[in-house]
C-alpha cells in the first residue's frame, strides 16, 4: 500500500500528505511491527497436539511454546513409555534454552532495520522471515527423531513400527488419533515474517529508486 | 430430568467424532506372541478393541413408534410403566440430577445413589473397614477408625442412621456429610471433596444415641442425643437407680469448617432427665438458635421381665403424651462462655437445673411415642409425628415463644418447665396409622411416612405456605413398612420438590428370592406438582438398612477429580512431607531395626520393587501415586500382612508395621490400571533371624 502511494504522486486532497507520510515510514513500520509480534509470540503457544482415545473422553493435550511444554505432558510421557518413546521434555532442549535469546536477537534485528534505514539492516532482517520455517523444520526433525528412536526394550516396542507424527494434521498411534495444529505464537511469528518481508521489499525498492 | 451438563455435550461431540474414525488398525507388525499381546493390550487398556468394534457398527435410523410399541408389547408394560421408565432412565454417559446420601443402618457405611436413575454410585466406608477403598487396612484410615474406639476397644462396625449434609443459610452447601453410629454413640465426618471419612468422634457422655446427625443452619453445630439413657459417661449404676443416676444428653458438636473436623474441646452438652431422645431438628429462619428433640419413655420405665416388670414396649407406651424438648442453644453458648458448666469425661456439660433456670431447656407435651420432629422450610413450624397417634402435630414457633414469655408453666418431676400443649399447637392433621417422618416440597406440601399403613401421606401446610392448609391431600401405598422418607432437599430452607424416596424396611415380594435375608426397598416417588404421587422405581438395597437419607442437587457438590497436588495426604488435606514427587526420588533407608521406604506408583510400576528386611524390622513405607490422570488409581496390597491401600491420583499414604512373619511376599497393584497392570508388582522379602 505504501509503495503504491509512492508511485502515484498525482493524488490530491488529504491523500497526498498521507501518501507522503507512508512513503517516509513505509519501510520502517513493518520492521517495528515484526519486532513487537515476534517478541509477543514468546508468550504464546506455537504448536498444539491433541491425542484422542476412547478412555480419554476430553482428549490429552500437549502445548509447545518456544520456551516450555504445557498440558498433559506427564500423562503423555507415561503412555509413551509403553512404546519406548523418550520423554517429551528431552526433545529440543538446546532450542528451548536459546529460544529467548534467539527471538530477542531476531526482534533486535527487526528493530535495527526499523531504526537504521540501510540496505544491510533490511537484509539482516531476512532472518526474521525465515524463522517460522526454521521452527517448523526443527519440529519436524524432532517428531521424526522421537518416532524413530524408540527403546527396543519397551513393553510394546515390537507392536509399533517407527513412525513420524504429522506436524500439521491427523495421524494415528496405537489407539490414539493424534491431531496437531499451529498455535497463535507461530501464526504471530508468520505475521512478523510477512511484515518484515514487506519492510524489506519496500526498503530494497526504495533504495533501488533512489539509486 | 436429565439436564445435560456442558461436559456431556463435549463428550457427545467426541463420541460422534469417534464414530467417523477409520477402523482400528495396529498396522503391519511381526505376528509374534509379543506382538499379539501388544496389539491386544493397546497402549493402555484392552477395552478399546471392543469399543472400537461398536463404533464401527452402522447405525440404523430409529423408528421410535414401531420399535417402542413392540418392546412395550413384548415386556407387557403399562402406559404408567413406560412413563415411569422415561422419567427415570438416565442414558449412558449422562449424569443424574440429584445425589442421595443414605445411611446403611448396621451396615455401618453411607451409600450414594443417583436420582432419578436410583443407580448406586458409591459406598463410602465410615465405621467398618472396606477393602476396595483401602479403608482400615493400613495407612491413615486406621487412625480414623481408631478415633472411634471405645475405651481402647476396637469397634469396627456402626449403626448408621441419620446422614446430615453441611448447610449454609439452611441450604445444603455440598461440603461435608456427618453420620451417626447409634450403637456406640459416635459421629463421623466425611469430606465431600474426596468422599472419604476424615474423623470419628466418640461421645464421652453416652453409649447409645439416636438424635443425630442434624446440623444448625450454618453448620455451627452437629446435634446428637442419647437414645437409651445411661449414667453420664456410661459408668455403672444399678437399674433401680434409673431415675436418680441415669441421664439424657443433648450434644452440640462444634464443627470447624476450615479444618474439616469436629472440635470436642469447643463442643458442649446439656443434661436432661433420662427420657429417651429420639429424632431432632435444628431451627432455622425465625427459629434459628433453637433446636428440637422429641422423646419417648417419659414413663422412665426400666427393663426387668424376670423381676416381674412389664416388657419395655408396654412400659414405655403408657402415657398419652411424651415431651418435645425445646432448646435455646444460643443461650446455652452464653452459659458455656460464662463458665456455667461442669466438665465430665473432658466434655462441657450444662447441668439440667442450670438449663431449666437459665431458659435453655423447655418441654412441651407431644402425642404419643413420637418419632420424627421436622422443622418447616421457613422455620416457623415444628411437625411432630406420633407413631402411636394418627395425627401429625404442628407446633408454632411463635406460639412457643409466647408461651415462654407468658411464663405460665408447670414443671416435670425434675423441675424442667413444661409449656402448655394447647398454647403451642397450631394444628393437628389426621393422616393415618403410624406416622413417622415428614419432609417438604417447594409447593407448600408436606409428606409424612406412615409405617403401619405402608403409605406416604401428602398434606398441605397452612399459612404462609398455602391457603388450603392443614389438610390431607392424598395417600400413596408403598412396599412395604416405610421408615424414613427423603424428598429432594426436603429438610432445607428451600426444598427442590419433584422426587421423594421411600425407604421401606421390608421388600417381601418385590424381588427375586435371594434367601431369607431380604434386601431393603428404596422406592423413587414422583411428587411433581399438580399430579398424583406415583411410584417410579424400586431400588433394592442389599448391603444394609438405610434409615434416613438426604437428597442434594448434584451441582452443589464440587468434588475433586484427582487430588490437587502430587503427594497429597487426604488425612491432613495437604502435601505430605514424605511424599515422593517424581520417579527417581524413590529410596530405601535402613536405621538399625527400622527400614523406611519412600515409594512411587505409576503405570505400571511400584518403585522400589524389591524390599529386603530382616524378621522383626519395623517397616515404614511411604507410597505416592504420582498419576495426574482422572481415574488412574493404584491399589497397594501386601498379602499376608493384611495391608491394602487405595491410592488415588496424587495421593500419599504411610503404612507402618513390624515384619514379624518371615517369608516371601509379593506386593502388587490391586486396582486395574493399565495393560501391564499384572506386571505392576514387587517382592517384599523377610529374612528369618
Amino acid at each position: 500500500m505504501a509503495t503504491t502511494a509512492v508511485r502515484t504522486p498525482t493524488r490530491s486532497g488529504i491523500l497526498r500528505p498521507l501518501a507522503a507520510v507512508l512513503a517516509r515510514i513505509g519501510d520502517r513500520v513493518p520492521f517495528f511491527l515484526a519486532a513487537i509480534m515476534l517478541g509477543a509470540s514468546l508468550a504464546l503457544p506455537y504448536w498444539h497436539m491433541t491425542l484422542l482415545a476412547p478412555q480419554y473422553p476430553g482428549g490429552l493435550r500437549v502445548v509447545i511454546y518456544l520456551t516450555k511444554l504445557a498440558g498433559d505432558v506427564q500423562e503423555v510421557n507415561g503412555l509413551n513409555h509403553y512404546i519406548g518413546m523418550m520423554k517429551l521434555e528431552e526433545a529440543a532442549t538446546f532450542e528451548r534454552a536459546i529460544a529467548p535469546y534467539g527471538v530477542a536477537a531476531l526482534a533486535l534485528l527487526a528493530l535495527l532495520a526499523g531504526l537504521l534505514r540501510r540496505r544491510w539492516t533490511a537484509l539482516l532482517a531476512t532472518l526474521v522471515v525465515i524463522f517460522p520455517i526454521i521452527f517448523v523444520a526443527d519440529l519436524q526433525y524432532w517428531l521424526w527423531y522421537f518416532g524413530h528412536n524408540l527403546d527396543p526394550h519397551a513393553a510394546l516396542s515390537s507392536a509399533i513400527k517407527p513412525f513420524t507424527p504429522p506436524v500439521l494434521g491427523t495421524g494415528r498411534v496405537g489407539q490414539f488419533v493424534v491431531e496437531t495444529r499451529f498455535g497463535s505464537g507461530l501464526y504471530l511469528a508468520i505475521l512478523a515474517a510477512l511484515s518484515a518481508l514487506v519492510g524489506i521489499t519496500t526498503r530494497l525498492r526504495g533504495s533501488a529508486e533512489r539509486g | 430430568m436429565g439436564q445435560a451438563p456442558q461436559g456431556d455435550k463435549e463428550e457427545g461431540r467426541i463420541m460422534a467424532e469417534n464414530r467417523e474414525r477409520p477402523p482400528f488398525q495396529i498396522g503391519q507388525q511381526k505376528v509374534s506372541r509379543r506382538g499379539l499381546l501388544g496389539a491386544a493390550a493397546g497402549l493402555s487398556a484392552g477395552a478399546l478393541l471392543a469399543s472400537c468394534s461398536v463404533l464401527q457398527r452402522k447405525e440404523e435410523t430409529p423408528k421410535l413408534g414401531a420399535t417402542a410399541e413392540e418392546i412395550i408389547k413384548q415386556r407387557q408394560l403399562t402406559p404408567e410403566d413406560v412413563t415411569a421408565a422415561l422419567m427415570t432412565y438416565v442414558p449412558s454417559g449422562k449424569y443424574d440430577e440429584f445425589l442421595m446420601f443414605s445411611s446403611t443402618g448396621h451396615g455401618g457405611q453411607v451409600l450414594v445413589h443417583g436420582l432419578p436413575s436410583m443407580r448406586l454410585l458409591k459406598v463410602i466406608a465410615v465405621f467398618s473397614p472396606e477393602p476396595w477403598q483401602g479403608y482400615g487396612y493400613g495407612g491413615y484410615t486406621n487412625e480414623v477408625l481408631e478415633g472411634g474406639y471405645f475405651k481402647g476397644k476396637p469397634i469396627l462396625w456402626g449403626d448408621t442412621h441419620h446422614p446430615a449434609l453441611s448447610e449454609t443459610n439452611g441450604e445444603y452447601d455440598g461440603e461435608f456429610l456427618f453420620i451417626n453410629d447409634k450403637a456406640n454413640g459416635r459421629i463421623a465426618v466425611i469430606d465431600l471433596r474426596d468422599f472419604e471419612t476424615k474423623q470419628i468422634v466418640k461421645n464421652p457422655l453416652l453409649v447409645n444415641e439416636h438424635g443425630g446427625c442434624f446440623v444448625t443452619p450454618n453448620t455451627e453445630y452437629v446435634l446428637e442425643a442419647d437414645q437409651y439413657s445411661v449414667p453420664l459417661g456410661g459408668v455403672y449404676a444399678p437399674i433401680t437407680e434409673y431415675k436418680e443416676k441415669y441421664r439424657g444428653v443433648l450434644t452440640f458438636w462444634k464443627f470447624d469448617r476450615q479444618k474439616g473436623r469436629i472440635v470436642p474441646e469447643e463442643s458442649f452438652a446439656i443434661e436432661t432427665p433420662p427420657y429417651w431422645h429420639d429424632l431432632a431438628d435444628a431451627g432455622k429462619g425465625p427459629s434459628h438458635g433453637w433446636a428440637f428433640w422429641n422423646s419417648i419413655n417419659t414413663e422412665l420405665a426400666i427393663p426387668g421381665l424376670q423381676e416381674g416388670r412389664p416388657a419395655m414396649e408396654i412400659a414405655t407406651t403408657q402415657r398419652d403424651m411424651d415431651y418435645l424438648h425445646v432448646v435455646n442453644w444460643k443461650k446455652a453458648e452464653e452459659l458455656i462462655a460464662a463458665g456455667k458448666y461442669e466438665t465430665i469425661n473432658g466434655f462441657k456439660v450444662i447441668r439440667m437445673d442450670v438449663a431449666a433456670k437459665e431458659g435453655v431447656l423447655f418441654l412441651i407435651p407431644e402425642p404419643k411415642s413420637p418419632h420424627g420432629v421436622d422443622v418447616t422450610p421457613g422455620g416457623d413450624y415444628i411437625v411432630v409425628a406420633g407413631k402411636l397417634d394418627p395425627h401429625v402435630t404442628v407446633y408454632s414457633f411463635a406460639k412457643i415463644q409466647q408461651a415462654i414469655q407468658a411464663g405460665n408453666w408447670d414443671t416435670d418431676e425434675y423441675g424442667i418447665p413444661v409449656l402448655p400443649f394447647e398454647q403451642c399447637v397450631e394444628a393437628q392433621v389426621e393422616l393415618g396409622l403410624g406416622p413417622l417422618h415428614t419432609q417438604f416440597d417447594d409447593q407448600g406440601y408436606a409428606y409424612t411416612s406412615l409405617f403401619l399403613d405402608s403409605a406416604v401421606a401428602k398434606w398441605s401446610l397452612g399459612k404462609p405456605y398455602r391457603e388450603d392448609g392443614w389438610k390431607l391431600v392424598e395417600k400413596l401405598p408403598v412396599q412395604y413398612n416405610i421408615g424414613h422418607l427423603a424428598a429432594a432437599e426436603g429438610d432445607t430452607a428451600k426444598p427442590a420438590g419433584r422426587f421423594l424416596v421411600a425407604h421401606n424396611k421390608w421388600s417381601v415380594d418385590r424381588y427375586a428370592s435371594l434367601g431369607p435375608l431380604l434386601p431393603q426397598n428404596a422406592q423413587l416417588i414422583s411428587i411433581a406438582p399438580n399430579q398424583p404421587m406415583r411410584v417410579l422405581y424400586d431400588s433394592p438395597i442389599g448391603i444394609g438398612e438405610p434409615h434416613y437419607a438426604q437428597i442434594i442437587k448434584r451441582e452443589r457438590i464440587k468434588a475433586w477429580e484427582i487430588y490437587p497436588e502430587v503427594g497429597w495426604n487426604p488425612h491432613t488435606q495437604s502435601v505430605d512431607p514424605n511424599a515422593v514427587l517424581k520417579v527417581g526420588d524413590e529410596r530405601i533407608e535402613r536405621r538399625g531395626k527400622t527400614v523406611e521406604i519412600w515409594a512411587v506408583l505409576l503405570r505400571s510400576q511400584i518403585r522400589p520393587d524389591l524390599i529386603e528386611v530382616e524378621q522383626g524390622d519395623e517397616v515404614i513405607w511411604h507410597l505416592t501415586n504420582i498419576e495426574r490422570a482422572k481415574d488412574a488409581t493404584h491399589g497397594f496390597a501386601l498379602g499376608g500382612y493384611n495391608i491394602n491401600l487405595s491410592l488415588e491420583p496424587g495421593e500419599t499414604q504411610t503404612i507402618r508395621f513390624v515384619a514379624d512373619i518371615p517369608g516371601t511376599f509379593p506386593f502388587y497393584c490391586t486396582e486395574f490400571c493399565s495393560a501391564l497392570h499384572l506386571e505392576m508388582m514387587g517382592y517384599f522379602l523377610v529374612k528369618p533371624t
